[in-house]
């Protein structure tokens, strides 16, 4: 019963996917290729000092993501300092310099940990003049690099590969902007909280007392999603009933985060002009999702573990709205994108349930991943592909049309082993410090035995692949994890970033080699089927080891 | 020198492009969206208020607590699931428990839980169903399932003298089927269920 449930919640979502993917993606491609400014972006420009004509180099492409970035950061953490004397703080006073730094890092990465409960620390201000503005903007960052990739497929023996602060502005404004108004008054219409009303103070029905939260939450619940950022207006996050107050919602939610990042293989295929080639990604992507979402359904469903075969079920840290299906549906789609929402408590899950959507983080959030950065993650391994296949065979291997020379081969490597290294490293010197270990397993670690160490292996892996879930028992608000899972976030966002645009710099300044008999087709199944591959071999290798440590095991005693 | 000027150039045009953005998409966005909310639905955008008896008594999406100042169950109400919210249903502090499945102090907990409810209810610990037993994940879940309701009957009936036949079908009238007849699982809002009780007991 349970499980066709289940089936027929997917099918729905698949269906809705499925019908929204094409005219948003043709929709994007138009705006990233289109030669027209609207009248209010030619004003905006104007006042910015930009010349929307001319196109930039990689580098310079490169130096405004990260002046942004780094304008961004300094903005969200000068604004936390000063909360005290904002208005509608609700009287919370300024936050400390550490909380400040990682949450600033952390919502100019896109991946919006939160070390703090919100409830009890941020004010409206901040929250709307600091924390949604990035919401919007780093989800922007991130389409564009995506874009800047996919372009320079498309070029020849360019020098340039677009212009940052326009694809910026037309991200923002044309896309995330338009959708999150519709988004957020759907929001408000399921039960989604939107006003200034502060604490309401009230006696209840049986003579206790409640102080019921206010807050402008639905317009920062819409591109908290949309954006794939995922930091909460609450504490609770989408479990939250004001945030996510029914199954509907919950499940409207759930396209919310998908609808952009499923849809970008499509704007990648019209791009590059061949559509096929945006399947084969779109069918990659999919197939991993399906997998992995129906791993995690039904170790939640079996309940395994001592507390959950005590109870009859795993249901702590559940929502009875949502049921297990609609929680393990939100959890999956929260961590194989990189929003880091949830709607029940990883921490509670199962040993190996809760391992799932660490493994999905683990993949590198690429199916199908945060906005832009999953297309351009999934492109990376695509590379990866295309040269593993072209050593099977003994040619050079070419994607699209471009050689991947050493030069490519290079910077797809390294891609591929920032994050791994962050994750890792931070998770062994959290051990491996003495001062730090005493610090960690004494203040930080919930849960007692293996699961503590989980809980600090999700905390690395969740900030340097900018998801921002937790195993959310750890305290994080230490200066051991403030600072070390804000250097994480920041690596693990901006270097890869600097390897996708070098590479987009290289691929776009060469001519495109006329396919021949030699050449591996991308758009067909047999290199979905490679694709997959790579991807979930270049896992297994790098994280199986440490999993064996933690919930492996605990879920095997 | 050149490049120099080159970066600092970017520098100023990020500075400005992040204070026109904050003002569109930190000012204006959430103040439009207020604007919609308050005009169009306005219930839901404060909150969902309840009222019983002439004054708000609460949320309906906001779960809270049928306890004593000593935070023991009263008998006359509906008990909602556990919360580790605070002392329990403190909205300013959602929060789930987050013990994992082989914390013992989970696995404590969930024993006293069935003994108590099946002593507080008068039937047998096998009966107490998964959602009395454990925390939800906000801390605020303002609904059970129709079981945990339907093991309550007899029990507030009798602490309210009313036909045990009469609470019953008070429950069944209570329970809220599947969104679209398939999303998510069927429940009881416990404040809308304790509002028509009230009424009911007059």
């Amino acid at each position: 019963m349970d499980v066709w449930l289940a089936v027929a919640q997917v099918a729905t979502l698949v269906v809705i996917l499925a019908a929204l993917h094409r005219p948003l993606g043709d929709y994007m491609a138009t705006i990233y290729t289109s030669g027209k400014d609207l009248k209010i972006e030619r004003g905006f420009y104007r006042l910015i000092g930009v010349d929307a004509r001319s196109d930039q180099t990689w580098q310079s492409y490169l130096r405004g993501v990260l002046a942004f970035s780094a304008v961004g950061v300094l903005f969200v953490y000068l604004i936390q300092r000063a909360q005290a004397v904002l208005p509608y703080s609700l009287g919370f006073p300024g936050i400390p310099e550490g909380l400040s730094f990682n949450t600033a890092v952390s919502f100019v990465t896109n991946t919006n940990w939160q070390s703090y409960s919100p409830d009890v620390t941020m004010g409206y201000t901040v929250q709307l003049a600091g924390l949604a503005v990035q919401n919007f903007v780093s989800a922007a960052v991130g389409i564009a690099v995506a874009i800047a990739l996919v372009r320079a497929f498309a070029l020849r023996r360019s020098g340039t590969i677009g212009n940052f602060w326009v694809d910026l502005t037309r991200g923002t404004l044309r896309l995330l902007l338009p959708i999150s108004v519709v988004g957020a008054v759907v929001l408000i219409a399921g039960g989604v909280i939107q006003n200034f009303n502060g604490f309401t103070d009230l006696t209840t029905l049986g003579g206790g007392a409640q102080s019921i939260p206010g807050g402008p939450t639905a317009s920062q619940e819409a591109i908290k999603l949309l954006g794939t950022n995922g930091g909460g207006f609450f504490n609770a996050n989408s479990a939250h009933p004001f945030e996510n107050p029914t199954a509907w919602a919950n499940l409207f939610e759930i396209v919310l985060m998908l609808a952009i990042p499923f849809s970008l293989p499509r704007t990648f295929g019209a791009i590059v002009g061949d559509k096929k080639q945006g399947y084969a990604i779109l069918a990659t992507m999919a197939s991993i999702f399906l997998v992995s979402l129906t791993a995690l359904t039904i170790l939640e469903l079996v309940g395994a573990g001592t507390a959950p075969a005590a109870a009859g079920g795993a249901m702590e840290g559940k929502e009875t709205r949502f049921g297990i299906a609609g929680s393990t549906l939100f959890a999956t789609t929260s961590t194989l994108t990189s929003t880091g929402a949830v709607n029940s408590m990883h921490d509670s899950f199962t040993a190996l349930g809760g391992m799932m959507p660490m493994l999905n983080m683990m993949l590198g959030e690429v199916a199908p991943g945060g906005v832009g950065s999953g297309l351009y993650g999934m492109l990376i391994l695509a590379v990866i592909a295309v040269f593993v296949a072209g050593l099977l065979v003994g040619r050079t291997p070419e994607y699209l049309g471009k050689k991947i020379g050493p030069r490519e081969i290079k910077l797809a490597s390294l891609y591929i082993l920032v994050t791994p290294t962050l994750v890792l490293t931070g998770t062994a010197l959290s051990f491996a410090i003495p001062a730090v270990r005493a610090d960690v397993e004494g203040t930080s670690i919930w849960n007692p035995g293996l699961h503590g160490l989980s809980e600090v292996l999700y905390a690395f892996t969740s900030a340097a692949n900018n998801n921002g879930s937790a195993f959310a028992g750890l305290t994080a608000n230490t200066p051991w994890f403030n600072t070390a899972l804000g250097v994480a976030m920041l690596l693990g966002r901006f270097i890869p970033i600097v390897f996708v645009l070098a590479l987009a710099g290289s691929l776009a300044a060469q001519d495109k080699v006329p396919a021949t008999a030699g050449t591996l087709p991308t758009n067909r199944s047999l290199f979905v089927g490679l694709l997959v591959g790579v991807t979930i071999i270049i896992t297994a290798l790098t994280y199986f080891p440490v999993l064996a440590l933690g919930p492996l095991a605990e879920g095997l005693q | 020198m050149s490049s120099a000027r080159t970066a600092t150039r970017h520098y100023w045009v990020a500075l400005r492009a992040m204070l026109v953005f904050t003002a569109v998409l930190g000012l204006a966005y959430p103040l439009v969206i207020t604007g919609i909310g308050q005009l169009a639905f306005p219930w839901q955008a404060n909150g969902s208020p309840v009222t019983s008896g002439g004054r708000t008594v609460g949320s309906a999406l906001i779960g809270q607590s049928f306890s004593d100042a000593e935070g023991e169950p009263l008998p006359a109400w509906f008990q909602p699931r556990p919360s580790a919210a605070g002392d329990g249903y403190d909205a300013a502090a959602s929060s789930g428990s987050n013990w994992g499945p082989e914390n013992p102090d989970l696995i404590t907990a969930i024993a006293d839980r069935r003994g108590a409810i099946a002593a507080f209810n008068g039937v047998s610990p096998g009966d107490v169903p998964v959602d009395a037993l454990t925390a939800s994940a906000s801390g605020l879940d303002p609904q059970i399932s129709p079981d945990y309701a339907r093991l309550q009957v007899g029990r507030v009936a009798k602490a309210r003298n009313l036909p045990a036949a009469d609470v019953r079908r008070l429950v069944e009238s209570k329970i809220a089927t599947r969104d679209l007849g398939y999303l998510g699982d069927p429940t009881v809002n416990v404040l809308d269920l304790n509002r028509a009780l009230a009424e009911m007991d007059g």
